[in-house]
């Protein structure tokens, strides 16, 4: 069903290159939303659509944009749907909008979206622009959920808002660590993620 | 060093045979090799080297530097289990208490010792294997001071957790022994403070009132407070409140990490490193003049708070202040290397522990913190003397 150019484009960005751990690009947001699981699924969704769509409508666009007021197009468009995306969160995970409070604002101006749209939807067709899209979102929302599976185990000792370590545990004298639910852990934690894929991936250099 | 050897070589006769301590001449032996092994020199034909000292012998002068406080942190872990059990009544300290409070002391002190020496290491000799290097001596040092500068309460889980972090991410990141930005047994501190806050502030964890492996179990006699003298000066609202006297707080025997609170024995350590060489006293001495000089201001123009009332020589000999000063901040691989970056690079960390102690109401301390930045700032200052002092001399030059 899909040949080997639209494989790498759709799969690509979830492993050899990346958009966090390879391009490092989008550390900010994964920094701050990453101190629970459930925000951070959400924003990897969020994220993921609103590339998708943006990928598809500049594309879609591309041969009408003038050069020279390209950047201002891209960011009407992301603006648009950031602002849907972040109407319907607010109207059916009103918690979780809260809790990711301007985060999902930024995404406007996450480096991942102006980066795919420059370097991609700019120049190719709309079935690859979505296919790019899906696989740069996708890969930033697994980068994104690690991070927040690890900082949640650890930092609260839950998973999406269950208690995962038993009682028992805290009797013994276990403790949450509270240096998980800092953003400096979060970036030691990609830094290992980085560590760890640059070791798997040594040939590919 | 030069004179040192000498007597060294002289008390040595003792051990030849026939002499007073001829059985003994093992450890003679063992000594002189810790101590002054290399000891090639070229000839004494201008500069070149003088004293084979490597880093083997620096590392090791200074675990001897710290074993005065060690002991008497070891004293003192177990004299506050006495004071706070009420075990020392109005009779004061009888020969049994000593040794009682020396034991349970050691008992104490002595896991934190092997936890720490035993995760630093094992992660150094992995690491030695995996990049095909010798093991470096550089955890003798961060090993022994980590047991003297946690709260004796802290499980010994989170201290092995700590050590591997600060190991892993503040050393062997960097490439290793001499490589690293900040001082390792302080990472290991700061993350402990900020992983576990509830084992690292407040009143409960510096002095042990429960048992050790299960012997003295004790109760907290009512209304002795176990608080450090910082913590209570940070938690009070009586403007006025001074805990403990000058005195008090030189000898010691008041609750506070294992090696942090008696003053002669830093002193003691602090005389050695410098008349060997191994430490600056440059960066101790600025410390000083910068810790006093701002908590003088903030006695003269500060706020009407206790820690800013707080008399300016008595910050310098509470809490952590001159433990942090003679052995962490003039760390050689993280400080200013400079001659007059180091005056700089100290006096900024007195003044930033002091503005931290009296300005923040959450941290009652804050020599750990002043240390860490200025560690990230050393490089810096070094490249601003090295700059200056290149410009003057091609100021000198155009003039000529």
């Amino acid at each position: 069903m899909l040949s080997q150019k639209t494989k790498e484009t759709l799969f690509g960005p979830l492993n050899v290159n990346n958009p966090v751990v390879v391009q490092v690009l989008g550390i900010c947001s994964a920094l701050a939303v990453t101190v629970q699981l459930k925000p951070a699924l959400v924003m990897g969704i969020a994220v993921t659509i609103i590339v998708a769509l943006s990928n598809v409508i500049i594309s879609l666009l591309r041969n009408t944009i003038p050069m020279r007021i390209r950047i201002i197009v891209q960011l009407v468009v992301v603006a648009a749907l950031v602002t849907l995306v972040s109407e319907v969160l607010k109207a059916f995970a009103y918690d979780v909008a809260m809790q990711l409070s301007v985060y999902i604002g930024l995404i406007i101006t996450n480096c991942i979206l102006m980066g795919r749209l420059e370097a991609f939807a700019m120049t190719n067709k709309v079935w690859d622009s979505l296919l790019d899209g899906l696989g740069n979102g996708f890969g930033y929302a697994i980068i994104l959920i690690i991070v927040a599976f690890f900082r949640e185990l650890l930092g609260s000792g839950s998973l999406l808002g269950f208690k995962v370590i038993p009682d028992s545990w805290y009797a013994a004298g276990y403790e949450n660590c509270g240096m998980m639910m800092m953003p400096a852990m979060a970036l030691i934690l990609v830094g290992c993620i980085i560590w760890a894929h640059r070791s798997l991936n040594k040939e590919e250099k | 060093m030069e004179k040192f050897y000498q007597i060294w070589k002289k008390f040595g006769k003792n051990f030849e045979e026939g002499g007073k301590l001829a059985k003994l001449s093992s450890f003679y032996d063992a000594f002189d090799t810790f101590l002054f092994t290399p000891n090639t020199t070229a000839k004494r034909l201008g500069a070149q080297i003088h004293d084979g000292s490597d880093s083997k012998r620096t590392m090791i002068l200074v675990v001897m530097a710290l074993i005065p406080a060690m002991l008497f942190g070891m004293f003192n872990v177990g004299y506050q289990h006495l004071l706070a059990t009420g075990q020392i009544g109005c009779c004061g300290l009888t020969c049994a208490l000593f040794w009682k409070a020396f034991g349970f002391g050691l008992l104490a002190v002595l896991p934190y010792i092997i936890v720490a020496y035993a995760v630093g290491l094992g992660i150094e000799f992995i690491v030695a294997q995996i990049k095909h290097e010798e093991v470096a001596e550089g955890f003798l040092v961060t090993g022994f001071i980590i047991p003297l500068i946690v709260p004796i309460n802290t499980p010994l889980w989170q201290v092995a957790i700590a050590v591997a972090f600060a190991v892993i991410f503040a050393k062997e990141v960097f490439g290793g022994t001499g490589y690293n930005i900040f001082n390792v047994a302080l990472i290991t501190r700061a993350f402990l403070f900020f992983a576990y806050p509830s084992q690292m502030t407040g009143d409960a964890p510096f002095v042990r009132v429960g048992s050790t492996w299960g012997w003295d179990a004790g109760q907290l006699v009512d209304g002795y407070t176990t608080a450090t003298p910082l913590t209570q000066i940070g938690t009070t609202t009586d403007a006025s409140l001074m805990p403990i006297g000058f005195w008090d707080a030189v000898n010691g025997l008041i609750p506070g990490s294992v090696g942090e609170t008696c003053i002669w024995a830093i002193a003691l350590g602090a005389i050695l490193l410098i008349v060997t060489g191994v430490a600056s006293w440059k960066t101790m001495l600025s410390i000083f003049i910068g810790g006093g000089l701002t908590a003088w201001l903030f006695n003269q123009f500060g706020p009407d708070t206790a820690a800013a009332n707080l008399p300016w020589y008595m910050h310098l000999v509470m809490g952590g202040f001159a433990f942090g000063a003679v052995f962490m901040a003039t760390d050689p691989v993280t400080s200013a290397r400079t001659e007059c970056g180091k005056w700089i690079y100290g006096f900024l960390i007195g003044l930033v522990a002091v503005v931290v102690r009296v300005l923040n109401p959450g941290y009652p301390e804050g020599m750990m913190l002043a240390i860490l930045l200025m560690n990230a700032f050393a490089p810096l200052i070094d490249w601003c003397v090295v700059n200056a002092n290149i410009k003057k001399r091609a100021k000198r030059e155009v003039k000529l």
